[in-house]
């Protein structure tokens, strides 16, 4: 299982990641047509996840094509979210043969934590096209608010 | 959980196609899908990966001996802020040469949850026959 922890500390590694980053950013650059400089870090652990936000909620993706939406299970805490699921390949049968095998089966799990805490009793899951999106809003204390500045 | 123990699914990297000659004919990262071909004595079956693809937004067209795979991604809007990210998004493009084996005008194609599987029927002439000796 792969946790993805969130550091904005200030200490070396925070430093030394920030440096990594600004380098992939810099390659990617020089190569517009391999993603446009957007920064992409490597996957470790199926399925590679896109995480975004819009202030409100945040939308994880995961791409998981042949992946049967019911046999996938998602769990959220506070402040993770879990992914399990399997793919499964339909099996060719005894006259046929491979001519080409690029695609593989599997069992998954997958788990992240979350840079703010979400409301867990919200969370929104659907599978669409081979591709699992995940929402999950904000949780109350994480939202931001405007507050009156009072004269005294 | 079984207990057997199942594989681990590992995670493959996308390929990203890179422009050969001079610029790339459309706008937009393109990658190549993961395919499995299997041959029966009935037909050919390519099972590609195309997550994310609507199914008028495949093209399949075959010509001179190629079959010609390409699909279309929409962005997300742009209201989502991408904040992490480990793959990125595109189109899929991918072409494999067919012989006149195929019956191309009964190729026949069905999308499911992000996979093509795409039917190439083999030519009535190319089917093993038994044949009897009277």
């Amino acid at each position: 299982m792969a946790l993805i922890r969130w550091r904005t500390g200030n200490d070396v590694i925070s430093q030394l990641d920030h440096l990594q980053h600004e380098m992939a950013n810099l390659m990617a650059a020089y190569q517009p047509w391999a993603g446009g400089g957007a920064e992409t870090f490597r996957p470790e652990v199926y399925p590679p996840l896109n995480i975004y936000d819009d202030g409100e909620t945040f939308l994880v993706r995961a791409e998981v094509p042949g992946v049967d939406p019911k046999v996938i299970d998602v769990e959220a805490t506070a402040d993770t979210v879990t992914i399990r699921g399997e793919r499964v390949l339909p099996e060719a049968g005894n006259n046929a043969s491979y001519h080409r095998r690029e695609r593989d089966s599997g069992q998954f799990r997958r788990s992240l934590t979350l840079p703010k805490p979400v409301d867990n009793t919200k969370v929104v899951a659907t599978c669409t096209d081979g591709v699992l999106e995940l929402r999950l809003p904000y949780a109350e204390e994480a939202k931001r608010r405007k507050i009156t500045v009072k004269a005294s | 959980m079984t207990t057997k123990e199942k594989k681990e699914l590992e995670v493959a990297e996308k390929k990203v196609i890179a422009p050969t000659a001079g610029e790339p004919t459309r706008a937009g990262v393109m990658y190549t899908p993961q395919v499995d071909i299997i041959e029966d004595p009935e037909a050919i079956v390519l099972f590609a990966d195309l997550p994310g693809v609507k199914r008028d937004a495949v093209g399949i067209d075959v010509r001179d001996g190629v079959l010609t795979l390409s699909a279309t991604v929409e962005p997300l809007p742009s209201t989502w802020q991408p904040m992490y990210s480990e793959y990125q998004v595109g189109g899929y493009e991918r072409r494999f040469s067919v012989s006149d084996r195929i019956d191309a005008e009964k190729i026949n194609a069905k999308l499911e949850n992000g996979v093509l599987r795409l039917v190439l029927p083999k030519a009535e002439a190319q089917k093993p026959r038994k044949v009897k000796v009277g």
